[in-house]
């Protein structure tokens, strides 16, 4: 994918500037830009560490911990599903209080344990559940409450008003939010994408998984006479 | 009004936040000074990481934009994107944010330099990269790693709440340095 958008701007850049006869500033652009790159990195050291620094303060402080408590009456509502006292509702709550922070490489491996967690509750091998979407709803629209690269690529380049994009950002991230768990809701709903028509077609096709290490207490009862797909 | 308060709380958050953060550590008898030093580390390397990425794609866009293509993009653009009130410049970083979690920055990089901080696009850009993300890519990271392939409603909701966050973009810079 992102060889093809490289590419495409290359080449369209050196065919655009042969026809307007702009390859001088084509190639001088190249060095330049090169040049401010690195400029840029430079300049995004010092406020990257300054903030991951602060971050692990955070980490170590326990932090994450109490935004995690905090969440926990909002988790029930969004996740039906998913039983209380499940381990993946402490992993998700995790997972979204370091997403909140912008402690990126801790958030990580909690939502790679919340959606093994959610794996278990799943009884397909391969059909995302209701709780698994919810949860990249939120991943995927960020709930950022400090957004660290951004502020630093703004500082790298002018100091002045680096800073003047957090509350917008966070009333942004807010709606991409809200927008996101919403229609995860509501698509889920569609005859397209409601997980028993999902479930239904496979079967008809012949292709429906069944998780072997499915630990919830609604399976899947298949028709009889069915075979399982081999993996 | 509106605009003033916005700002204050956008100053005010980080020493607020940095001072609360190392009372609280200090109070839990965290080594806060170590603890730092250690992430800090941790911030040198992510800083030094996206290097290659940024150079790759800043220079591909000025390329682009040196041979007057991007000002034809943005002439195709603009009837569309001037309906919601954002200057077309910023599409193809707006489209790129879906994708691509380091092209996105070196658009925005290219777009904070050539058309300052401060300015319409380059406040737009910036509010609407922090404010999601990459969607495709925490998609295929996360249901990857448990093995499921059919993601349902996931991708079209993400692409939904992209949009979102860049439309709540546009209109809260907009109303607040741009009225």
């Amino acid at each position: 994918m992102m060889n093809y958008i490289w590419v495409g701007l290359v080449v369209i850049a050196v065919i655009a500037g042969g026809v307007t006869g702009t390859m001088e500033d084509v190639l001088n652009n190249i060095f330049s830009f090169a040049e401010e790159a690195v400029s840029i990195c430079i300049g995004l050291i010092g406020i990257m560490a300054f903030f991951c620094g602060i971050m692990k303060v955070m980490e170590k402080a326990g932090i994450c911990n109490l935004i995690a408590r905090a969440l926990a009456p909002l988790m029930t509502r969004l996740f039906p599903e998913v039983p209380r006292d499940h381990p993946a509702m402490s992993a998700m709550v995790l997972w979204m209080a370091a997403n909140m922070l912008g402690i990126g490489n801790a958030a990580t491996p909690f939502g790679l344990k919340a959606m093994q967690e959610l794996q278990t509750l799943n009884p397909t091998r391969d059909i995302a559940t209701n709780a698994q979407c919810m949860m990249l709803a939120i991943g995927t629209t960020s709930v950022t409450l400090l957004p660290v690269t951004v502020l630093g690529l703004r500082a790298a380049v002018q100091t002045e008003g680096a800073a003047e994009i957090i509350f917008p950002v966070i009333i942004a991230t807010t709606c991409s939010t809200v927008v996101g768990v919403f229609f995860t809701w509501l698509l889920g709903k569609t005859r397209r994408w409601k997980w028993e028509n999902v479930i239904e077609r496979e079967i008809a096709a012949g292709t429906l998984a069944l998780n072997e290490n499915y630990l919830g207490d609604s399976p899947i009862v298949l028709p009889e006479g069915y075979v399982c797909k081999a993996e | 009004m509106f605009t003033t308060v916005m700002e204050a709380l956008s100053t005010w958050a980080i020493p607020i936040v940095v001072a609360v953060v190392c009372f609280a550590a200090i109070i839990k008898k965290v080594p806060v000074y170590t603890a730092f030093t250690e992430g800090a580390k941790d911030g040198f390397a992510t800083a030094v990481m996206i290097i290659p990425y940024l150079t790759a794609m800043l220079c591909a866009i000025g390329m682009f934009r040196a041979s007057g293509a991007m000002d034809w993009l943005c002439r195709v653009m603009d009837p569309l994107t001037s309906l919601i009130g954002c200057p077309s410049e910023i599409l193809p970083q707006a489209i790129m944010r879906s994708f691509s979690g380091g092209a996105s920055e070196g658009m925005l990089a290219d777009l904070l330099s050539q058309y300052g901080t401060q300015s319409q696009i380059g406040r737009i850009a910036s509010v609407a990269q922090g404010s999601t993300e990459t969607t495709f890519y925490i998609i295929a990271v996360y249901m990857g790693s448990v093995g499921v392939s059919n993601a349902r409603q996931s991708v079209a909701a993400g692409l939904l709440g992209d949009l979102a966050s860049l439309l709540a973009s546009v209109f809260i810079v907009n109303i607040m340095w741009f009225a």
